[in-house]
């Protein structure tokens, strides 16, 4: 099955994009600290859609594979849960190829591999909402609709309804709250905790700045890896229970 | 073997199987016919725990089949339409079968033999014909020796000279008294394969009887001209 995935061309031209990329990011700066800025933005937007629409996709194409699998004496968790291991070990694959190698040669430190680190768990956490998508809807249109719509919520308008919250409730102290309103986005959290890591305190957004003091810490940052980690586990684990009661 | 008690399946507001009741045994053939849309494949699918009844329960040798999976072990499954990995090369499949399988058996090759695949096993799954595709279904199926064979439309879309191969594997591992499941449209081809009807419309189990019961009943020797007679019958009763 693996197998399989890793021979999709799709994989291979990700992988490739995102070598073009990386590497493009750090030889066209004379400054590797705008390099590392650029590739951040790369793990943030570019990896999570990637992650989402091809997994999506994948899953729906497999439909018929899964039938032909459920024909045999195989458990129907372990087939999800194999799909999805094996989305996941492709596309980390991928990602540590192609982003993980530039980072280290341009940029070889704790912030480096904090990134990788993050950008694992992203690809990650992104399959996991693919395979939520793929269980919302047996219309395949529809699926990857959804999945576009997660990942501009999560990209683009997520950050906008903060800021947004952050303006209206100015006079308050909503710090705290919005340590929570933060975690409920993937993306923010990784944004939050690969900034921490980096000295471009101009470049934190207005997001940033509150959690200095919360995740700057050891235990801050623990607890922001495993609300990630919780981002991976919770989809993942609805759509397993949907996808026990599907109908093939 | 098999024991099908008042199934009930509705997708959304369309019920496609309605109280359905059924009991197969090891040794017998049976056909299982009707027009399409008649819910022939749901039912196959919901004794393959495919599909999951809204009510009732299917039991497999007296063990209720929900939530277990290993009896599928006794079972080979050829799909209607059967849809592969595409970037997967036949060797690789029937590897891979065999893999899931993990059967201390020696495998039955003769229909991998019978239809020339492995002459075929680079070839990536993709690239197939239709009929190909089927023969693979159809070798799959019968690999494992399994006890029970659930066919659905085997010789759709096989060449003439495939589906007799194909006709003749299946007399002869009635003939090792196995319990086989066809559905099929070509009512021709079952005359001389099977031993059992069942009539099945509207999700509804209309008549499950042993050929001769509705030969003697029909007064016909082909099992179409039997069905069709009943369906006259049926007509006749409805327009008065």
């Amino acid at each position: 099955m693996i197998l399989d995935i890793v021979k999709s061309k799709m994989v291979i031209a990700y992988a490739v994009l995102l070598a073009v990329l990386c590497f493009s990011a750090f030889n066209l700066e004379d400054n590797s600290t705008k390099g590392v800025l650029t590739v951040q933005s790369i793990i943030l937007l570019t990896v999570p859609l990637v992650s989402l629409i091809f997994s999506t996709i994948y899953l729906y194409n497999s439909n018929e594979f899964i039938e032909l699998l459920l024909g045999q004496p195989v458990q129907r968790k372990k087939i999800w849960i194999s799909l999805f291991a094996g989305l996941s070990l492709s596309l980390v694959i991928a990602f540590l190829i192609s982003g993980g190698v530039p980072l280290l040669l341009y940029a070889p430190s704790n912030l480096a591999l904090m990134m990788i680190l993050i950008g694992c768990l992203i690809t990650v956490i992104f399959v996991s909402l693919a395979c939520l998508c793929a269980m919302l809807t047996r219309d395949k249109a529809k699926g990857i609709g959804i999945a576009i719509l997660i990942w501009l919520f999560f990209a683009l308008l997520f950050d906008g309804l903060l800021l947004f919250i952050l303006f209206q409730f100015a006079d308050y102290p909503i710090e705290k709250p919005m340590i929570a309103l933060a975690s409920l986005s993937p993306i923010d959290l990784s944004r939050i905790l690969m900034q921490l890591h980096m000295d471009v305190s101009a470049m934190m957004g207005y997001t940033g700045a509150i959690f200095k003091d919360f995740f700057g810490n050891t235990l801050g940052m623990s607890m922001a890896i495993l609300l990630l980690v919780l981002w991976i586990v919770i989809p993942f684990w609805i759509s397993l229970r949907k996808f026990k009661r599907k109908d093939l | 073997m098999i024991e099908i008690q008042h199934i009930h399946k509705n997708f959304g507001r369309l019920q496609v199987l309605k109280d359905v009741s059924l009991t197969c045994n090891k040794g017998q053939c049976i056909a299982l016919i009707g027009p399409n849309g008649c819910g022939k494949t749901t039912l196959i699918k919901a004794i393959l725990g495919m599909v999951v009844p809204s009510s009732g329960n299917i039991l497999f040798n007296g063990k209720n089949i929900a939530n277990d999976y290993l009896y599928r072990q006794n079972i080979g499954y050829m799909p209607q339409i059967g849809r592969y990995p595409e970037n997967m090369t036949i060797g690789h499949i029937v590897e891979m079968i065999k893999h899931i399988r993990k059967s201390d058996q020696q495998p039955d090759e003769d229909l991998l033999k019978a239809f020339d695949l492995p002459s075929l096993y680079e070839k990536r799954m993709r690239t197939l014909s239709g009929g190909t595709t089927q023969k693979v279904s159809a070798t799959l199926a019968f690999l494992f020796n399994p006890d029970v064979l659930i066919l659905d439309e085997p010789t759709a879309g096989l060449d003439p000279l495939a589906s007799e191969i194909l006709k003749e594997k299946i007399i002869s591992e009635k003939e090792k008294g196995k319990l086989i499941l066809i559905t099929s449209h070509l009512l021709s081809e079952l005359d001389d394969l099977v031993t059992e009807i069942i009539f099945m419309q509207e999700g509804v189990v209309q008549f499950h009887k042993t050929t001769s019961q509705l030969m003697d009943h029909t007064g016909e020797q082909k099992i179409a001209k039997a069905i069709a007679n009943v369906l006259k019958k049926q007509h006749s009763e409805q327009d008065n």
